[in-house]
């Protein structure tokens, strides 16, 4: 199978029959792929769950991760939870997913029931949930994944039972509120919305009993791909895996018309029509997108001037300023968007690309494979569920690094301009007054160190992941020395960008992370961090530091920062990899010129 | 559509859902003689069925059938 063949399969809207048709063969293709990461995911079914854990397998695969799975047997997702020597303790999973339905409220209320009585069939269906939830948080503190409910397939009260105490509906909803105020509460708790995605489905259509009494499945087979899409969109964002930046098309995408053919009065924005309004609400999702944290550029064969021009209309939502990367030219656009990831120094996997034209939409398919492109047609009123179905940007949380990414993306540019009226680079980093805090793991930046963590792939010395309950243990155990970085300079704040953190054994400090986000490269905050390391490290009587560099697909910029940093190469042949000592029992000068660092 | 046409589009249908090119289907191949077809590809192939032939089958039609000829004539019902 050739790879556009493949990534066919995995381009939104998705097709359910030919996912499911097709499946043996996609996972004997995209198991070939090198790097995945392997994961253990416990599959806890309230139902089956077989056709779920193949599909959920290939969206993971997709993204670059191997799951190995452990799957309950039929309806024991309690009991696998409460006594765990039935093997889900020796398994050590790293997710749970959760797979429950409204088939598993054991009893709904009767009509005849007091209000009492239905206050504890509540408590009952909580209860058995929260304590499956506390269960694997002492247990496994590993993030869980659960279903809420979808709407029930018959109403006795018709619509009273969206609000009388007796209503499944009523029932169900309530249900679903607490599981959404339980998932705001834990950490490690993330809703999977099968509300939502079975309201989408169709909930006819969803309720497919036959399926139901013939092989146990709560859904309709064909809203398993979807169901399983959903999981591993939640799955990916635990990872950082989610995409970063969309980069969008002007004429016909962003509004109605050729801006080159039409000229400004011509193109279609504002309320004047429904046409430009539905532009208009397009660019009010973008806008909303990019507020929460994802990245917009423009990617549009035009002259740049007529190209700039279009966001001088007055009905216009977005500006310029916007966007993090703009070009408009008559280059190809896959050449094009290769200059935006590398102008944003983010890796041209974490794009997504949206274009009217079907033809430009096949180019960059076929020749930037890596990037993501929907089929957007060419309907401006399906532009936004198509994008919003699509589950690219998903997060797990949404933090204040999130909100203000693309100001520090903004403020960039500006550095770079200012950078070409310095006689030397190293004037220009003495004019931006940098100012660098740096200190140990806390708890309020512990979201954020995860996260960047596990997204970081270029400047990443051994590309580690962890969980938060890893990086929280991490915090809180001795035996490390734990460090993040955060970055001001005189165009704003950077934000929390780098993460160091080593293991104490005996007399030397073994470095297990360093990565830095790339949005401060060549600033020298890596010596910054590396004299805090080694300060930190002299407290604790230490003599060494031992560093280690792990080749990836991506992080060959960091190949040589041990040696630039002093560090000399030690051969351990065991490892797969370079292995890096630094002495500092003697007198240790701070390598860092240009920032300084709060005490 | 003729039997030889719908056993053609079951074998496409087969040979995709079990990823195995070499199948052949006869009107006497049950399932003890295609090794992958196991009770959860056997719901993929339903699956698949119906949508290869546009058709939906009901609770009625999914008892058990014995051989591939029984599933011809099902098909052939349902389309005809």
């Amino acid at each position: 199978m050739a790879s556009d063949t493949l990534e066919q399969y995995f381009s939104y809207p998705l097709n359910p029959h030919a996912l499911l048709r097709k499946k043996k063969a996609l996972r004997r293709e995209l198991s070939k792929r090198p790097d995945l990461a392997e994961k253990r995911v416990a599959m806890l079914g309230g139902s089956t769950t077989a056709e779920i854990r193949d599909m959920l397998e290939l969206f993971l695969l997709h993204a670059g991760i191997r799951p190995v799975f452990y799957e309950s047997e039929y309806n024991r997702y309690y009991e696998e939870v409460m006594f765990p020597e039935n093997g889900l303790r020796e398994f050590d999973p790293e997710i749970i997913s959760i797979h429950t339905t409204s088939a598993n409220i054991l009893q709904f209320p009767s009509v005849s029931d007091t209000a009492e009585t239905v206050d504890g069939l509540f408590s009952g269906v909580m209860n058995r949930f929260t304590d499956v939830w506390n269960r694997i948080e002492q247990e496994y503190g590993c993030p869980v994944i659960q279903n809420n409910f979808e709407l029930p397939h018959y109403r006795l009260l018709g619509n009273l039972d969206a609000y009388d105490i007796h209503g499944r509906t009523a029932f169900i909803n309530q249900l679903n509120h607490r599981f959404a105020e339980e998932a705001r509460r834990r950490r490690n708790l993330f809703l999977n919305d099968i509300n939502y995605l079975a309201a989408w489905f169709g909930l006819e259509r969803w309720h497919d009993r036959l399926f139901w009494y013939s092989y146990k499945y709560a859904m309709n087979y064909e809203a398993i791909p979807l169901l399983a899409d959903s999981i591993a969109s939640i799955i990916k964002g635990i990872y950082g895996r989610t995409k970063k930046c969309l980069v969008l098309d002007l004429d016909n995408t962003l509004w109605g018309g050729v801006i080159g053919d039409d000229g400004l009065q011509g193109i279609r924005i504002g309320k004047e029509t429904p046409e430009a309004e539905a532009y208009t609400e397009f660019q009010q999702f973008l806008k909303e997108l990019k507020e929460r944290g994802i990245l917009l550029a423009v990617c549009s064969k035009n002259d740049e001037e007529n190209a700039r021009e279009g966001f001088t209309h007055p009905d216009m939502v977005l500006s310029l300023g916007d966007f993090a990367a703009f070009a408009a030219n008559w280059q190809p656009k896959h050449e094009n968007i290769r200059s935006i990831a590398s102008t944003l120094n983010i890796g041209i996997d974490s794009l997504v690309f949206a274009d009217d034209n079907p033809a430009e939409r096949e180019i960059v398919r076929a020749q930037a494979p890596s990037v993501t492109v929907p089929e957007l047609g060419c309907d401006v009123t399906k532009y936004i569920a198509i994008l919003d179905r699509t589950g690219l940007f998903e997060s797990v949380s949404v933090n204040a690094d999130d909100l203000e990414r693309n100001r520090f993306y903004t403020g960039n540019a500006d550095r770079a301009r200012e950078q070409e009226q310095y006689a030397s680079y190293d004037d220009f980093l003495r004019s931006l007054d940098m100012v660098a805090e740096i200190a140990p793991f806390s708890s309020i930046y512990l979201d954020r160190i995860a996260q960047l963590t596990n997204k970081t792939n270029q400047f990443n010395l051994t590309t580690k992941r962890y969980t938060l309950p890893e990086m929280q243990a991490m915090m809180d155990d001795k035996r490390y020395i734990t460090l993040y970085g955060r970055l001001n300079d005189r165009f704003g704040e950077n934000g929390l960008i780098s993460v160091m953190a080593g293991t104490i054994k005996g007399v030397e400090l073994h470095i297990d992370l360093w990565l830095m986000s790339c949005r401060v490269l060549k600033r020298g905050m890596e010596a910054a961090m590396l004299d805090r390391l080694v300060s930190k490290a002299k407290e604790q009587g230490l003599s060494g530091i031992v560093g280690y560099y792990y080749p990836t697909a991506k992080n060959s910029m960091v190949r040589e920062l041990f040696f630039d940093m002093g560090f000399s190469r030690i051969d351990i042949p065991e490892v797969d990899g370079t292995v890096w000592h630094l002495d500092i029992s003697g007198n240790y000068s701070n390598k860092n010129l240009f920032i300084k660092v709060k005490p | 559509m003729t039997t030889e046409e719908i056993l053609g589009r079951m074998t496409d249908v087969f040979r995709d859902v079990l990823d195995n090119d070499a199948i052949e289907l006869s009107r006497e191949t049950t399932a003890n003689d295609i090794e992958e077809w196991d009770s959860l590809a056997h719901i993929n192939i339903i699956v698949a069925i119906e949508q290869e032939f546009s058709l939906r089958f009901d609770l009625i039609d999914i008892k058990p059938l014995r051989n591939i000829g029984e599933f011809v004539d099902l098909i052939e019902r349902k389309t005809s």
